[in-house]
């Protein structure tokens, strides 16, 4: 046996669990435990703010069938689920702070009996006045959190009188994880006080820490155990943590298990959201097209609960200013606390918020400066050497140019940007460009959750277990993890088996997000493997005996093929008072270049095409990779031209499918997904990861090509028909309605 | 079967139902409110078909009733008397996966995989009626159902493989 390079890494290897799926047998939480355990429901606030004056469960209690009733009053533990400011009760006990807002608990024989048991149960509420709007919470100062970011001389700079200056303000919205599995949760009581709770989840530890927590137990007697996971997106990142601690009280309280289904309205309206943001942006450059200073005022709606806000938001604000070379920079950073749904993780984390309205700064620069907006990217692209707006210096793998050249070339750029010029008549095109970069991993926030661990055990017969504390949530996990291991090892990668993530089996090894999970799992996985590869050499030396072949002979000579593997990041520093340092560990990079068709006549618009280059350093498999870019954009697109949530009273009116819209086969235009692999040392194998920039540079793209088409600037999304339509209506009124 | 829901006096009226799933005749005592949906997973032992939102907006409950695909979370056992009823369980002829099924796995069209029933079965409605399917009838015909991984193009050119592979497989078999 001999080591051959990348064999295994690199290669189209098919989805392990592909068969399963395809053939309906993989099991979902909702298909786990189909009869004997009890039913479990949440009764929850139909008001944005209100004080309970009464809860009275007694008669609920009696109904036949109906095995628990729980009120805040009987938690165990703390009602508080532990996440970075700890303020989100698992049960209201005085207050409810929004619609939605879980109240009380049920567990009973049926379905019918727990929505029976959940009518009966008395609540009286004295209404509250509730802050729903952002600029207002801000006003009242109910800030959970506030970063900045201090480069140069930003006022001095916007004073010099001889730049080109644009602003402006941009708004998004509310967006919608859309999983098509609703979440879920089954708690099954170990016998020794504790409780195993399986469930659809991104992150097993935050749901064990909450579990834990609420039942007032050891770590170790709250077992979490993910099932086969029907999409994530960030939306089973911090919320499940809910869920999970609830169906854990239940079945401590009845000692039977209890499953805990959500519904589809009932996700859509409690479950987490990507925050809806407002962004004022001042950008600033030399005539010939320089950046020389950005400044940021960036505010976003948390809700009623912090979860993951405050990291939310940093992201944002570390990345306010793109991939460029910016000397001055001068970033303010605030979430605010409202009476609405907690917002928290999606995909793009903070992000795509910021670099809409970045992006359309930059569109706006180039037009005001008579510059090709790729000519002005390229000008001012972070190459390496150079330094981000915190100062950290990319000494390496920064393929930023490289993917802007890729997109170009795929779009044939030059010639189309004329050609759709001339479009006449009442249905234009339009091609338009943005770009992004993506500090991978938990930064300088959340580095204490960064290391993770893998545990590889080598059965008899050559088969290999790889247990990751990261999860498979339809990204390719279990793929990637697959083709490493097999690498790292040697041995083909059929036989390697990564099994269901179990709290039990390695250390707290951080959440699966923030593009983490192939290079901190991966690198796991690699110290593991050397261990075992360690353990092998000397007794098969250099005999070219088959993986097999050596395993057999291992076992003869009783040497043992087990390890753990740690993986810790090497060390950042950053200074939160002035936002100077190295935000994250290293970056990723992308540019999509969209080309639309607008109908000037409807305002509807629909994209033709996305050339969406991503620098991920080297890519594990080609095809979950496309698969992650493909997906991303269609976000993307959805999140540019059709979602968002209206609200009335702090409660979500658009609650399902039919009035919450995603993009549909119908909708989708050609894809050209383009990965450049600059390799990223520390990263297994030269890979960086890849899961968030599909989604994040898409909107401003998408509202610069609907401005190549119809000559207007949409400064809020989703770039529906009616709002196109309108800004159309603006334009045509008189020149002074068209902003610069 | 699990009674329970009848514990509290019979409030839930139950009937027996007969139907023809996947080639095999079965009779379940269900309460009558309960949809082909539940009925297929609670009281049949096939959960291959999803709930997605029990509204019939996402497609994910998609099963083929008389070779048609409905939408099991709307409809009623009771309509489905008498007539075929195919689940993702039943596309699988004697262990060999349907090539649609082959194709999925092959071109990595599942990814969390949650959707993919649904969509194989309005695929495979589809592809009984039109062998050579354009890609704008693939999407027309899938346009119900939802995913939110893929962004669509692995599953549409999973059904496209999938098409021209029985094809051939119906031209040799005709040769």
């Amino acid at each position: 046996m001999e080591d051959t390079g990348t064999t295994v890494v690199g290669e189209r290897v098919r989805r392990p669990d592909a068969p399963d799926k395809v053939k309906g047998t993989a099991l979902y939480i909702d298909d786990l435990a189909l009869s004997g355990s009890l039913w479990g429901a949440v009764l929850r606030s139909p008001h944005a703010h209100a004080r309970i004056t009464r809860l009275d469960v007694a008669r609920a209690r009696t109904i036949p069938g109906v095995r628990a009733v729980l009120t805040a009053r009987d938690i165990p533990g703390r009602n508080l689920i532990p996440m970075i400011q700890s303020d989100w009760p698992v049960l209201a006990a005085e207050f409810v702070r929004h619609v939605g807002e879980a109240v009380a608990l049920v567990a009973a024989e049926s379905r019918d009996l727990a929505a029976e048991a959940l009518r009966t149960i008395a609540v009286e509420y004295e209404r509250l006045p509730a802050l729903l709007d952002m600029e207002e919470a801000l006003r009242a100062g109910e800030v959970m959190a506030h970063w900045k970011v201090r480069r140069g001389d930003v006022q001095s700079a916007l004073g010099r009188g001889d730049l080109v200056v644009v602003e402006g303000t941009y708004r998004t919205p509310y967006q919608e994880h859309a999983y098509i599995e609703p979440n879920g949760m089954i708690g099954v009581p170990d016998g020794r006080g504790g409780v195993i709770v399986y469930g659809s989840m991104q992150c097993p530890f935050y749901v064990q820490k909450a579990v834990a927590s609420a039942l007032g137990c050891d770590l170790a007697r709250a077992r979490v155990v993910q099932t086969v996971t029907g999409g994530g997106f960030g939306g089973k990142e911090d919320a499940p943590s809910a869920p999970g601690a609830q169906v854990a009280l239940l079945a401590h309280a009845t000692g039977r298990p209890v499953r805990l289904i959500l519904s589809r309205e009932e996700d859509m309206a409690v479950m987490s959201k990507r925050h809806p943001g407002r962004v004022r942006m001042r950008t600033a450059a030399t005539r010939d097209g320089e950046l020389v200073a950005v400044e940021v005022d960036y505010l976003l709606d948390g809700g009623a609960y912090a979860t993951l806000s405050p990291v939310v938001l940093f992201r944002g604000t570390v990345h306010a200013c793109g991939p460029y070379r910016i000397p001055n920079a001068r970033v303010e950073s605030r979430v605010v606390r409202t009476h609405k749904v907690p917002c928290g993780a999606f995909r793009g984390f903070g992000e795509p918020q910021v670099v809409f309205a970045c992006e359309s700064q930059m569109d706006r620069l180039a037009e005001r400066l008579g510059m090709d907006p790729l000519m002005l990217r390229l000008k001012n692209a972070l190459g390496e050497g150079d330094e981000t707006i915190t100062g950290h210096k990319l000494t390496s793998s920064v393929g930023f140019r490289d993917v802007l050249d890729r997109v170009a070339a795929s779009s044939d750029w030059s010639r189309k940007r004329a050609e759709y010029a001339r479009d006449a008549g009442p249905v234009r095109r339009g091609i338009g460009l943005a770009a992004c970069y993506y500090g991978v991993g938990l930064g300088a926030l959340g580095k204490h959750l960064n290391p993770a661990g893998a545990s590889l055990v080598v059965a008899g017969d050559g088969s290999v277990t790889v247990a990751v504390g990261t999860t498979e949530i339809g990204q390719g996990m279990i793929t990637v993890l697959s083709q490493i291991a097999a690498e790292a090892l040697g041995c083909p990668v059929e036989l390697v088996h990564v099994v269901e993530p179990d709290t039990s089996r390695v250390p707290d090894s951080g959440p699966t997000v923030a593009s983490r999970t192939t290079v901190m799992s991966g690198n796991a996985i690699r110290d593991a493997a050397a261990k075992i590869r360690a353990a092998m050499e000397p007794v098969i030396a250099d005999s070219g005996l088959s993986w097999r072949e050596a395993v057999a002979l291992c076992a003869q000579k009783q040497v043992g093929l087990a390890a753990h593997g740690w993986a810790v990041p090497p060390a950042i520093t950053f200074d939160l008072e002035t936002g100077q340092g190295e935000a994250y560990m290293y970056y990723t990079f992308s540019a999509n270049v969209v080309e639309v068709e607008v109908d000037t006549e409807t305002g509807e618009t629909r994209a033709l095409a996305v050339h969406s280059g991503h620098d991920t350093g080297k890519v594990i498999n080609p095809t979950t990779g496309e698969g992650q870019v493909e997906g991303g954009v269609v976000q993307g697109l959805g999140y540019a031209l059709v979602e968002e949530h209206a609200l009335k009273d702090g409660r979500i009116l658009n609650d399902q499918f039919s009035t919450y819209i995603i993009p549909t086969p119908l909708d989708v235009p050609e894809i050209r997904p383009i990965l450049v692999e600059h390799p990223y040392a520390w990263g297994p194998y030269g890979a960086k990861g890849l899961g968030e920039t599909p989604v994040i540079a898409v909107a401003p793209a998408v509202t610069a090509a609907i401005h190549h088409a119809a000559g207007i600037r949409l400064d809020e999304i989703p770039a529906t028909p009616e709002r196109v339509w309108a800004a159309l209506q603006a334009k045509n009124a008189g020149p002074t309605a068209s902003r610069p | 079967m699990n009674d329970r829901s009848n514990r509290r006096g019979g409030l839930l009226e139950k009937a027996r139902i007969r139907l023809r799933v996947n080639g095999e005749e079965r009779e379940v005592l269900a309460p009558v409110h309960h949809t082909l949906l539940e009925v297929l997973r609670e009281e049949l032992g096939l959960p291959g078909t999803k709930h997605g939102c029990e509204l019939g907006e996402c497609g994910t409950c998609t099963v083929l009733v008389g070779g048609q695909p409905v939408l099991s979370c709307l409809t009623l056992p009771v309509e489905c008397e008498g007539r075929e009823v195919t689940t993702v369980e039943g596309l699988a002829a004697g262990g060999a996966l349907h090539p649609l099924q082959q194709a999925f796995a092959e071109l990595g069209s599942a990814q969390c995989g949650y959707c993919i029933p649904g969509f194989l079965l309005s695929a495979a409605a589809l592809l009984r009626e039109r062998p050579s399917p354009t890609r704008q009838e693939i999407a027309e015909a899938t346009a119900g159902n939802l995913c939110r991984c893929t962004g669509y193009l692995k599953i549409l050119e999973a059904i496209e493989l999938a098409a021209a592979r029985m094809r051939s497989r119906m031209e040799n078999a005709s040769d």
